[in-house]
């Protein structure tokens, strides 16, 4: 049987709509695995996420079973109402702010200083690969454990970074229990852990540059700044567009650095849209449609964000 | 500045000792902000409990094993590892097997529903985890899932197989197309050119994928703190968690038992990565 479907489409004219079929099937059908586990896995819960965030459901009236007792759902549907309620909200704007202030430093310093790094590493030298090696560290280290680290290094009382300073003379910061020195902490932390990504995925985009691009401006009579700015930057731009995209999006959802470092506090000053999101689903009284608006909230806003940046890369001539 | 040097050497030769200098101490500040952090968790680990609570700057003070003795003996951390590793592997596994033929297709066909296949991927990559984790919550809840390794699983995977099908675009890409041309012109169907030809190619590509995956299940925290209820369920993101509650904070064991997971992780990665790279540009000029 299917040796006789082979047969025939093996025997279609080489050219034409039928060989066009036979192309797309094959591309539908290897491509179809993903679809069925996205529509399963992440559609199904996305609708029900968006059906949640339209009713009151909470810890207290959502249906659950214990023991051998079904207890049935209560909540009601109440419309819009918990989307006007975060739209109208001063925490809202807040954790916006914050949001994007820490996504935007956080990247800008992930790829300033991964390129810094990558440049300087993508030379002829003595004790690269031990360069190399040694600043890729912050990468190898799981991120929860980093974040401990962290947490440890930056303990107001314990930590070594407060034992330095006073061994210097200085008086120790709160660096964790400061609402500004709390900010300051979770960037540094996740800037650490962030770097060597971006070092690693630049240094790949230079060496891909050909090194004549760089020999023939040099003859030429170029600059270094106008070979940066006229070779590196273009050659790197496949690369670039790729994980400043990604850097932005994982640095926007950064989950652990933050709730394992200053779990959102002093007072909420270090926290970011999706860790509120889940200290509202996981914490005291779980207000599950709450949360579940709230993600639908941040989905809208990274919908919004690639659109932005695909837009500015189709105008570039790149886009897909 | 001289123009006969040989073009494998062409910066070297012309950098001045000054700038030698700076280009090193430059590294050398960066290696060291580094590798400190790591370098002090290792220290402090081996301080006794008391010299850690004095905020000694003394890199060594006392040493002694006994956080590694107490981590190991008297708490469930080899339980969590053992939890934490078999999560990973099943997600990895899984994430690789079902995204590898994807990555193939949207790398080499442009079909229709091509666009919206690579927005899938990219969307659902975008998906915080404060999107589908109250669904996806509810969900287990109802399938009586939680505190199992299954929910776990299942959650990871919304997040794992379109990042694994993006990357192995990215990898599939850097194959040359004129490889897939030669097979196709001998007579190999579109899925024995992938079989055949390019999944043998791209096998370095098929193990940084899967090892992604298992780093990513590895290292998450929202869905095993919030699914995973009981102690002995724990994966270790989360039974570190433990040893500093908000009441009292066990750093030796804390730092004992970050070393136990991160030499390893470490070692691993950066195996891997050699892999990676070796790999990628290898891989495409052989054949």
């Amino acid at each position: 049987m299917t040796a006789d479907v082979v047969a025939t489409r093996r025997a279609a004219p080489r050219s034409g709509a039928r060989r066009l079929l036979s192309r797309h099937w094959y591309a539908w059908a290897m491509t179809a695995p993903v679809v069925i586990v996205m529509l399963v896995l992440v559609g199904y819960p996305l609708v029900r996420g968006v059906y949640l965030s339209l009713t009151d459901a909470t810890e207290g009236n959502m249906g659950r079973t214990i023991g051998m007792n079904v207890i049935p759902s209560t909540y009601e549907f109440v419309g819009l109402k918990n989307y006007a309620d975060i739209l109208t909200s001063s925490e809202f704007l807040g954790r916006l702010a914050w949001t994007v202030v820490w996504t935007v430093v956080c990247v800008a310093l992930h790829v300033g200083i991964g390129l810094g790094l990558a440049m300087l590493l993508n030379r002829p030298m003595r004790l690269r690969s031990l360069y190399r090696i040694l600043l890729v560290l912050p990468w190898a280290v799981p991120a929860f454990v980093s974040a401990f680290i962290w947490r440890y290094l930056l303990n107001g009382e314990f930590g070594v970074v407060n034992a330095m300073l006073r061994a210097a003379g200085f008086a120790g910061i709160a660096w964790l229990d400061d609402p500004f020195w709390a900010k300051v902490s979770v960037i540094a932390c996740n800037v650490w852990l962030g770097v060597p990504f971006m070092m690693l995925a630049l240094l790949g985009g230079l060496q891909a540059i050909p090194r004549e691009l760089h020999e023939a401006a040099e003859v030429d009579g170029a600059t270094p700044w106008q070979r940066f700015r006229h070779i590196t930057l273009p050659g790197l731009r496949p690369v670039s567009n790729t994980v400043v995209l990604l850097g932005t999006i994982w640095t926007f959802n950064q989950f652990p650095v933050i709730f394992l470092l200053t779990k959102g506090g002093p007072g909420g000053a270090t926290e970011i849209l999706v860790t509120y999101a889940y200290r509202q689903a996981f914490e005291g009284i779980r207000n599950y449609s709450g949360s579940a608006a709230w993600g639908m909230v941040i989905l809208a806003l990274l919908v919004v964000m690639a659109t932005v940046y695909r837009r500015a890369l189709r105008q570039q001539g790149e886009a897909w | 500045m001289s123009r006969a040097a040989p073009a494998g050497a062409w910066s070297r030769d012309r950098r001045s000792p000054g700038k030698s200098i700076a280009l090193h101490l430059t590294l050398i500040a960066a290696s060291i902000v580094s590798v400190f952090p790591v370098a002090w968790l290792v220290l402090t680990s081996l301080k006794p409990r008391t010299v850690i609570e004095t905020a000694s700057v003394a890199p060594i003070d006392h040493p002694t094993l006994a956080n590694y003795t107490q981590v190991l003996g008297e708490t469930r951390f080899l339980t969590w590892a053992a939890n934490s590793v078999v999560v990973s592997l099943i997600t990895a596994v899984l994430g690789v097997l079902l995204s590898a033929t994807t990555g193939y297709a949207v790398s080499r066909f442009r079909f229709p529903g091509f666009r919206t296949v690579m927005w899938m991927l990219l969307i659902t990559q975008m998906f915080p985890v404060a999107i589908l984790i109250v669904p996806i919550y509810n969900l287990m809840a109802g399938l009586g899932l939680i505190n199992q390794f299954p929910s776990l699983v299942i959650a990871y995977l919304t997040s794992t197989v379109p990042f694994c099908a993006w990357m192995m675009k990215g990898y599939f890409d850097t194959v040359p197309v004129t490889i897939d041309e030669a097979g196709r012109v001998d007579g190999l169907s579109p899925f024995g050119t992938f079989w055949r030809l390019i999944l043998p190619l791209a096998k370095p590509g098929l193990a940084v994928a899967a090892f992604y995956s298992f780093i990513t299940a590895w290292a998450e925290v929202a869905y095993a703190t919030a699914f995973m209820t009981g102690d002995d369920k724990y994966t270790l993101a989360v039974g570190l968690s433990q040893f500093v509650g908000q009441h009292k904070a066990e750093w030796g064991l804390l730092t004992a038992s970050s070393v136990l997971i991160a030499i390893p992780a470490a070692v691993v990665f950066l195996l891997v990565q050699r892999h990676l790279v070796t790999g990628l540009t290898a891989g495409a000029t052989k054949a």
